[in-house]
């Protein structure tokens, strides 16, 4: 036993991830490598038309196939029940198909090649109808419904008709959803304003494509309880939604969740081939295991919003902003997932990245029949974000004032709070912007790039920055943004954290060790977490928001400390000294004030029995600190702390092909504090490329509903030689109510890039381009229209 | 459905299993011999995860047919436990930083293990090259760079 301990600390450092060894070493079982004895294979039969009527089923032949156990449709599962957001599709659809994904009948088979089979030989005889692929379609007088109200369920289901949503009710026009802010008076921001602007800006269809596809396994036991093997983000919803939807008890429910190939906020809705498994379980008696095909990742899970976007905005010859005007159209698509929800979050960067007095906020998102959208990293910021930060730019040149003392004139400060009602308490803004355009030489680049414009020569360089302001303390969403933990510790001295936080490969769960180890004075290799299982773990809203850190973090930290105080009482008692004298230091019981070690905390463990006749088991709950919600007009607190960043982007720009290359960027964001560097690095970087292949390398291409790429040969993921040289460096502000005083930061470094890519675009060239992605063939357009229009 | 019979070395291991000749290589290592480190992420060829090296060169399992496997030397990820290179790349890509999700890493390792026995001490540009055809949508792929650079460095 050493005599002394010197106090050290986790927290900043380079901490590897717990689960790497394994996931390296290929020994990690994902939903794709699990197993159940017994277990069935689930194919799902997806509409082979955009829009149409079904006018017959025939599964006769499917069924009669040898292997094929359960061939099911709408018909044999009367007790299904709508889901999504607005509760406006069936899993199973009933009498029409609204989008080239939706499901018409289901096989569960002995192998994956005869559930393809089966497939094959159902017959569907549809009855078309008229196509709406343009979400401006959709708002004329004479567009055909997406939802009319259903044939003949109005008397059969007039009961569940409020309660069950547009799958029962129909909807009478395509407006999916409605949001609309207002803050101040635009029409006098405009009148004080000496600068003017009104440009509309195009979003693109992309999405998440996690490595792991999406998958699941469904299980009755013989009581008749659930198990469900799923990737979900969102575990603890979805069994009170799978309740609903299945008409069960959700105490007979369980989702264990194995690890995650990848989330990015794709897997926060239940989606039709999770309840269509179940109903496969249901009909054979056996689990079933459905996992997707990658051409099926790219066609039936969620994209990230396409959104249209007009924006108007002003400020005075001096730099003050005087207002913003923005409507918005998104496509919904045919159904209603968390897409539709993003102005929510949109709204925030319009009113609050900059100080801007007047601002008013109007989005519709509309039926289609494309696919539906989703969640995805950022949720409406990268759009936002895209059409404010070009026009900050945009104002700055035309007053002749640089982009840089732009924005720092107009940046936010600590403690202001926003018209629309938001306190930032911890906020690194200002920072965020030197740093990053000191780090860079982002003026004296700027003005070179400036002056080299008009000169000859095929390639050009540009210089651009952008700068984003995203929930950092969690989001207050649902009426409840908590976590639970309950922690415990064995006679050895090591500890085991429960935590209702998922991982999803971001680290969270190393993160979450390095709290409870900076409590508990214990090294990492201690510290065991377990965090996928619904019927051990406790309740946990889920993995988004950039929430995980911050929320699962506190709760783990409150747990930590309770346990912490109860060690140190009972030292304290069986050693004669004062608790408050007391540390806990590398597995040991020490005198704080010199280390002189008193015993170890393995042997006051075991002594627990005898004293105590209590094993230490601590609980802990955070539930986000109290503050205002915001009220039915979007005035409030959405989180309780703030996430800020400025990236500054720098580009080539070949002006004979339009290729964009991507040379460095330059970030700088305001994370609270460092917890874990290694970590923190790796989100950032992550975000960095997710984002310039949204700025530059992807989209999903749907014509007229139809998706023409759905495989990452003609969806161009960016590959390592196309990287950019990064330069990240991170501000502290130490946030009061943060974990060690850290933010959330997961979303944040992929919302900055295409805007400060489209800042450096016109840096390089003079040309402004307000549509995604920066492909060759678009730039190249863009470049040679205005050389046209200049001769 | 017709059948084949063959005799391959996996992972050192003389190996004999009956396929259905369309059968992928993929598909035979990760259902028939159940080594599931190998991994399915495209089907196509396109993204890496289910990189494996057959005598002694890398290629896309899922682009291969699994009786072409017949009398050759087949390692999966799995087989790296027993190679001191492959070893000091997983550590490598843990201390690094290199996994977060995870999916793409086995592949990754294993292009890295392919690279690092052609070219012993490539440049960081060489290393973006090695691993153009392994897709990973976490990591931005810096830290992975930075741990095959580590891996050179014993």
């Amino acid at each position: 036993m050493p005599e002394t301990i010197q106090r050290d600390s986790l927290i900043g450092k380079r901490i590897t991830k717990l689960d790497a060894p394994e996931k390296a070493g290929g020994k990690t079982r994902y939903i794709q490598d699990l197993d159940v004895q017994g277990q069935l294979y689930g194919k799902i039969l997806r509409s082979a038309r955009v829009h149409a009527k079904i006018k017959s089923i025939d599964t006769s032949a499917a069924k009669a196939l040898p292997g094929v156990h359960a061939v099911i449709t709408a018909a044999d599962v009367p007790y299904q029940r709508p889901i999504g957001v607005a509760k406006d599709h069936f899993p199973l659809k009933t009498d029409r198909v609204r989008s080239l994904r939706d499901e018409i009948a289901a096989v569960a088979a002995e192998t994956e090649a005869i559930a393809e089979a089966a497939l094959k030989l159902i017959k569907v005889e549809y009855e078309d109808l008229p196509v709406l692929a343009d979400p401006n379609d959709s708002l004329k007088p004479d567009a055909p419904l997406i939802h009319p109200e259903p044939h003949g369920a109005t008397a059969k289901h007039d009961h569940l008709k409020q309660a069950q949503g547009i799958a029962y009710l129909g909807k009478p026009d395509n407006i999916a959803m409605t949001f609309d802010y207002q803050q101040g008076d635009v029409a006098a921001g405009e009148r004080e304003s000496d600068v003017v602007f009104e440009d509309t800006f195009h979003l693109h269809y992309v999405t998440h494509c996690c490595m792991g596809v999406s998958g699941i396994i469904a299980e009755f036991d013989p009581s008749g309880n659930l198990l469900m093997y799923s990737n979900t983000q969102v575990p603890f919803l979805h069994k009170r939604e799978f309740a609903e939807i299945l008409n069960m008890d959700p105490a007979r429910i369980r989702i264990i969740q194995p690890p995650i190939g990848g989330g990015f906020g794709s897997k926060l809705d239940i989606y039709p081939f999770e309840p269509i498994t179940v109903f496969l379980a249901k009909a054979t008696g056996r689990p079933v295991k459905l996992v997707f095909t990658r051409e099926e990742e790219f066609l039936a899970s969620p994209t990230r919003q396409p959104v249209i976007l007009t924006l108007r905005s002003g400020c005075k010859k001096d730099g003050t902003l005087t207002f913003r005007t923005v409507r918005t159209l998104h496509d919904n698509g045919a159904y209603t997932s968390w897409g539709a929800t993003t102005p929510f979050v949109m709204m925030q960067t319009i009113s609050s990245l900059y100080r801007v007095p007047h601002c008013l906020y109007h989005t519709k998102a509309v039926y289609t029949n494309n696919p539906y959208a989703g969640s995805f990293r950022g949720y409406g910021n990268l759009q936002a974000t895209f059409a404010v930060e070009q026009h900050m730019d945009m104002m700055a040149e035309a007053i002749g004032m640089d982009p840089l003392e732009f924005r720092l004139k107009n940046a936010q400060d600590p403690g202001e709070v926003t018209p629309q009602g938001m306190h930032f308490k911890s906020c690194g803004f200002k920072e965020c912007l030197t740093t990053a355009a000191e780090a860079s030489g982002f003026l004296a680049k700027f003005k070179a790039n400036e002056a080299d414009k008009a000169k000859p020569g095929r390639f050009k360089r540009g210089v651009g920055m952008a700068s984003m302001l995203h929930v950092g303390g969690g989001a207050k969403i649902y009426p409840s943004d908590g976590c639970g933990t309950i922690l415990k510790m064995d006679d050895f001295g090591s500890v085991t954290l429960i935590t209702g936080a998922s991982e999803i490969g971001q680290g969270s769960e190393t993160v979450l060790a390095q709290l409870v180890c900076e409590e508990l004075g214990v090294p990492l290799s201690a510290v065991r977490v377990i965090n996928n299982d619904t019927e051990i773990t406790p309740w946990d809203v889920g993995v988004h928001a950039s929430r995980t850190t911050f929320i699962a973090g506190n709760s783990a930290i409150g747990a930590a400390r309770k346990a912490r105080g109860k060690i140190l009482d009972a030292a304290a008692k069986m050693a004669g000294l004062n608790a408050a004298d007391l540390d806990l230091r590398a597995g040991h019981i020490v005198e704080a004030k010199n280390g002189t070690v008193v015993m170890t905390l393995a042997k006051l463990l075991r002594q627990l029995h005898f004293s105590d006749k209590a094993e230490l088991v601590v609980t802990s709950f955070y539930y986000e600190p109290p503050s205002k919600h915001q009220d039915k007009h979007f005035k409030g607190d959405v989180s309780a702390a703030y996430a800020w960043a400025t990236q500054v982007v720098e580009v080539e720009v070949d002006t004979d092909t339009g290729i964009v290359r991507l040379l460095k960027v330059t970030g700088a964001h305001d994370v609270g504090r460092i917890l874990n560097r290694l970590g923190l690095e790796g989100q950032i970087e992550g975000g960095i490329v997710m984002g310039q292949g949204y700025a530059l390398t992807e989209e999903l291409m749907v014509e007229n509903g139809v998706v023409r790429n759905p495989g990452f040969r003609d969806y161009k993921l960016v590959t390592a030689p196309e990287i950019p040289e990064m330069d990240v460096r991170f501000i502290e502000t130490m946030d009061g109510e943060g974990p060690q005083g850290a933010k959330g930061v997961g979303e944040a470094p992929a919302i900055c890039i295409a805007a400060a890519t489209a800042n450096a675009i016109y840096n390089a060239t003079g040309v402004r381009i307000m549509a995604l992605p920066f492909t060759p063939e678009k730039v190249y357009r863009a470049l040679h229209a205005a050389k046209k229009e200049a001769a | 459905m017709s059948q084949q019979t063959i005799n391959f070395t996996l992972n050192g291991v003389p190996t004999r299993v009956s396929v259905p000749v369309q059968m992928s290589a993929l598909e035979m290592i990760r259902n028939v011999t159940g080594l599931t480190g190998t991994k399915y992420g495209c089907g196509e060829g396109e993204c890496g995860a289910c990189t494996i090296i057959l005598d002694g060169v890398s290629l896309n399992s899922c682009l291969l047919f699994a009786v072409e496997c017949d009398g050759r030397q087949v390692t999966t990820v799995e087989g790296l436990a027993d190679d001191p290179l492959g070893r000091r790349i997983e550590k490598a890509f843990v201390d690094a930083g290199a996994v977060q999700c995870g999916f793409c890493t086995p592949g990754m390792v294993m292009q890295a293990r392919q690279l690092l026995e052609r070219n012993p001490r490539p440049s960081r540009e060489e290393i973006q090259r090695g691993i153009e055809g392994n897709l990973c949508r976490c990591t931005g792929y810096v830290k992975i760079i930075d741990a095959i650079e580590a891996a050179t460095k014993e």
